[in-house]
């Protein structure tokens, strides 16, 4: 088969389970629009044609909050208006911005997991990142250039992140613990750690009283790709592109990855091979920690520009089910990170238009992730084969 | 019960499983069932007792067409099919374990009644000489006792066709005598008892007549009397083959590998390995019998690496081993093909070439600096596919999908890419078809020929007398005794390898 066709192959489930799970989302818009509901029993067709009319205002209204309005974006682009972009492509640029940090963490969780780590620590190690971030940032305060600090306060989130990630991978290799039950308890230390370093003097912005940081962006900033008001898409972004690549290459062509994806696999098999089991999963862990580390980074120097104790939002999780999404491959992490981001900013902008609750979109996260994991569902639904497994029932 | 099958023709997506398949045993017949792996046995059993449905054809007995959509029916019909991987539950006793699905029941709830159970079962038991003990735990049992307790069931249940699918695989030779009396005993009272194997001797011991089956078709039938290993082997296999590969005399050289006095423990800590002593030389085969489970397992782990020595002396070409990660010993020039390809000697999801290279992926050509050369593991594999004449679509194609046969020449391709002085092989054959035993074991005395010692752990009697120049036999973690080559025998190994107490009260 081609590399074109195994693509596209590869692709037809999770492409289908995202259809599925908008298809389901579809039905909710339908059946939670009371209203309508009622005229089903006095005016049918008007309430059929009411429905299918909510459900695209609905979808329509996500879209355009995702990717912006393309008509209004040329426009804008030929008037030339500064504002007028900005407000145009702000709904792109917001996607992307929400892409980013699932990148980061997503190409975290798919190295572990093909490691045959189950790490479910992506919001521990990305919060743990983001505090040496912050740390570093408000310690070299005007004692160093802030392009110096910038890279210094990703360097040291990105270790720190990594030994977060680390710690589990090292007690897997050596003691046999769980790294389920270690990831997680994990996250919980690691909320504790931010919340309890938030309050020091050292950290806290002055006169709040709130678990928030100092702001970071007179100190140090993530330079924008656009520099435009309102635009908060900075080179963070393209970071995080580069990444994939790096993990891509990691994973496919060279001999660590090689050792990592055999661990993954057959941990015996490697075993027999002469590769050194623990070695790989330390590394994969301390690697997935550092990715999401540095998405933690760029988050509080950047996008979001200073700490504060909420700073995750359940991306660690997300993370976990975008890399399934993607099929553990770094590409596939790129692209469903972007339909996640899309999700988001989508979302809230149906939740202002059409008036559909904001929550539908996690009914939707939630359903695709569920189809994803559940492949012989979608393809009983489609009526799909399953690739040769059939051969094997003859032995 | 007369029971026939006529014209059964089963098809999966892209496979022809049985073709048109007629096959017939008279009461108190035992109908010898021979055939390589992927010749429709197992699928044409499933088919008998209610697991799959035919697309075609029919299942009579004692002349009556009967159509079954459930294992259940089947059952009722008499047909009863004791299974390779037993069906029992461990914790359940002996009469539990037999009831199960079939309980008699009394009084107005129900109850359990245990003690007809329990009377059928001694019953049985004593009739068919079975010799099994209605009170003892399953777990606490031997497996050729459990195998019993499987017959037992399907006896309980008023069979009168036996389906017995390998039974021999998990038996020792004396098991396995104990299984023909069995078996004996059983068509005496008219059973009739449908034996399904791929080992030719045990056809020829046990049965009234043999079907061979070959690419899900009957290839013959035979008469033991008339026949001989060797035809049924051409019929199985559709071609002449050499069930024993020839080999010249050996011409032992320097002692590669040494083992004085071994101590290694198993993952709960017990003495496995209880101090052996053993001697591997250049040029020779030396091959270890043993029934499964002597610590045959833990001292091929400690020889390549991947068990710590407890106590005593290795030594591989001359260097004292204590402690050496596997990677160290592979360097040594050991090769190692390990009991079980699909857990320990193969990474299934990954591809031929990803397997080719499975342990030489750190070296050059294959890398340098920690980055692959795609190319030069191309190169590699299709070099290896060729040189092993490994069947497959391409390199890229996952192990998963090859047969067991080409698995395995995967593993000996790789094992055999690096400069061998040692060969560490663990049931090299285990599973694989004539053919594929044939060409492994060709190879594997090429290497011998080509001056590397060999060390060969079977639980196989067969492959033990045809491979090996001198033959251990290893009992309770120790080698209790060495033949040479020609001086063995299927009887004299036999009575080792039950230990030599139990030899001796046997013979």
């Amino acid at each position: 088969m081609t590399r074109a066709g195994r693509l596209a192959r590869r692709a037809v489930l999770p492409i289908l389970a995202v259809v599925s799970a908008l298809l389901l989302g579809a039905v909710v818009i339908i059946l939670t629009d009371f209203e309508n509901l009622a005229r089903f029993g006095t005016d049918p067709l008007g309430a059929v044609g009411a429905a299918i009319g909510g459900v695209a205002t609905g979808y329509g209204s996500m879209l355009e909050g995702a990717f912006g309005d393309p008509s209004r974006i040329a426009a804008a682009i030929q008037s030339g208006a500064e504002k007028d972009i900005a407000t145009a492509i702000r709904p792109l640029t917001e996607t992307l911005v929400a892409a980013g940090p699932l990148i980061f963490t997503g190409l975290g969780v798919a190295i572990s997991f093909r490691t045959g780590m189950f790490n479910i620590g992506g919001e521990g190690q990305m919060i743990v990142g983001a505090l040496g971030a912050t740390t570093t940032v408000i310690a070299l305060a005007g004692n160093a250039p802030a392009g110096v600090i910038l890279v210094a306060g990703v360097v040291v989130g990105t270790i720190g992140g990594g030994l977060w990630g680390f710690v589990p991978g090292f007690l897997k290799a050596r003691t046999g613990a769980h790294e389920v039950i270690t990831t997680i308890m994990l996250n919980y230390v690691a909320a504790q750690v931010v919340l309890f370093a938030l309050r020091s003097e050292f950290l806290q912005a002055p006169g709040l009283g709130a678990p928030i940081s100092k702001v970071l962006t007179p100190i140090a900033d993530v330079p924008l790709i656009i520099d435009l008001p309102a635009i908060r898409l900075d080179y963070s972004f393209v970071v995080a592109l580069v990444m994939a690549g790096l993990v891509s290459l990691l994973l496919f062509r060279t001999t660590k990855g090689f050792e990592l994806r055999a661990a993954g696999f057959n941990l015996t098999a490697a075993r027999y091979a002469g590769m050194s089991a623990g070695g790989s999963m330390m590394l994969a862990m301390f690697l997935a920690g550092a990715l999401a580390g540095m998405g933690g980074s760029f988050m509080v120097i950047g996008t979001v520009g200073q700490l504060t104790n909420d700073l995750s939002l359940g991306i660690g999780f997300n993370a976990i089910a975008l890399a399934l999404l993607a099929g553990l491959r770094p590409g596939g992490v790129v692209l469903a990170a972007l339909l996640f981001g899309a999700l988001t900013t989508g979302g809230k902008n149906m939740g202002i238009v059409s008036g559909i609750p904001y929550d539908l979109l996690f009914f939707v996260q939630a359903l695709v992730i569920m189809f994803v994991a559940a492949p012989g569902l979608v393809r009983a639904i489609y009526r799909l084969r399953a690739p040769k497994a059939d051969a094997e029932v003859v032995a | 019960m007369r029971l026939e099958l006529r014209d059964i023709t089963k098809r999966f997506p892209g496979v022809l499983a049985n073709d048109s398949i007629s096959i017939s045993a008279d009461r108190g017949e035992v109908l010898g069932m021979l055939g390589e792996n992927g010749a429709g046995k197992t699928t044409l059993m499933n088919i008998l007792s209610g697991l799959y449905r035919p697309d075609a054809g029919e299942i009579l007995i004692d002349g009556q067409q009967r159509d079954f959509h459930d294992p259940a029916e089947a059952i009722r019909a008499g047909v009863g099919m004791v299974h390779q991987h037993f069906m029992l539950v461990p914790v359940f006793d002996v009469v539990e374990a037999v009831a199960l699905g079939s309980e008699t029941a009394s009084g107005p709830l129900g109850r359990f009644d245990r003690a007809a159970a329990r009377r059928r079962i001694v019953e049985l038991s004593e009739q068919y000489g079975l010799n099994v003990d209605p009170d003892a735990k399953i777990e606490t049992l031997p497996v050729g006792v459990r195998q019993r307790v499987e017959i037992l069931k399907a006896l309980y249940r008023h069979s009168d066709i036996l389906v017995l699918d390998e039974p021999s695989a998990v038996l020792t030779p004396l098991e396995t005598a104990e299984l023909y009396g069995i078996i004996r005993s059983l068509t005496k009272t008219g059973t009739t008892v449908i034996f399904i194997t791929h080992k030719l001797n045990e056809v020829l011991e046990v049965a009234d007549r043999v079907v061979v089956l070959r690419r899900g078709r009957v290839a013959g039938t035979a008469v033991p009397a008339e026949t001989t290993r060797q035809a049924l082997a051409n019929m199985m296999v559709g071609r002449d083959v050499e069930l024993i590969v020839p080999k010249g005399p050996a011409d032992p050289g320097d002692v590669v590998l040494s083992l004085r006095d071994l101590m290694v423990r198993d993952d709960r800590l017990e003495m496995a390995v209880d101090g052996l002593d053993l001697e591997v030389r250049a040029g020779e085969i030396v091959a270890v019998a043993g029934v499964q489970g002597n610590g045959q397992t833990e001292l091929v782990e400690a020889i390549v690496g991947l068990r710590g020595i407890d106590a005593g002396e290795m030594s591989i070409g001359g260097e004292r081993i204590v402690r050496a990660s596997p990677r160290h010993i592979a360097d040594l020039g050991v090769a190692h093909i390990p009991e079980d390809r699909g857990r320990d000697g193969l990474i299934i999801q990954m591809t031929v070439a990803e397997n080719y290279i499975l342990d030489t992926y750190h070296r050059q050509p294959y890398s340098g600096l920690g980055i692959l050369d795609p190319a030069a593991v191309a190169t590699g594999a299709e070099q290896g596919v060729r040189d092993f004449d490994i069947r497959t679509p391409s390199i890229e194609t996952t192990a998963s999908s090859l047969s067991g046969g080409n698995q395995q020449k995967v593993v000996v391709a790789r094992e055999f890419s690096r400069p061998v002085r040692l060969v560490v092989a663990a049931q090299p054959t285990r599973g694989l078809d004539v053919g594929s035993i044939e060409y492994i074991h060709r190879r594997i005395v090429e290497q011998r020929d080509a001056g590397a010692a060999i060390l060969i752990i079977s639980t196989e009697l067969d492959e033990v007398l045809a491979v090996g120049d001198r033959i251990a036999v290893m009992f309770e973690g120790r080698i209790v005794g060495i033949l040479e080559g020609e001086t063995a025998t299927y009887e004299n190994l036999g009575l080792l390898m039950g230990g030599a107490e139990f030899g001796g009260v046997a013979a």
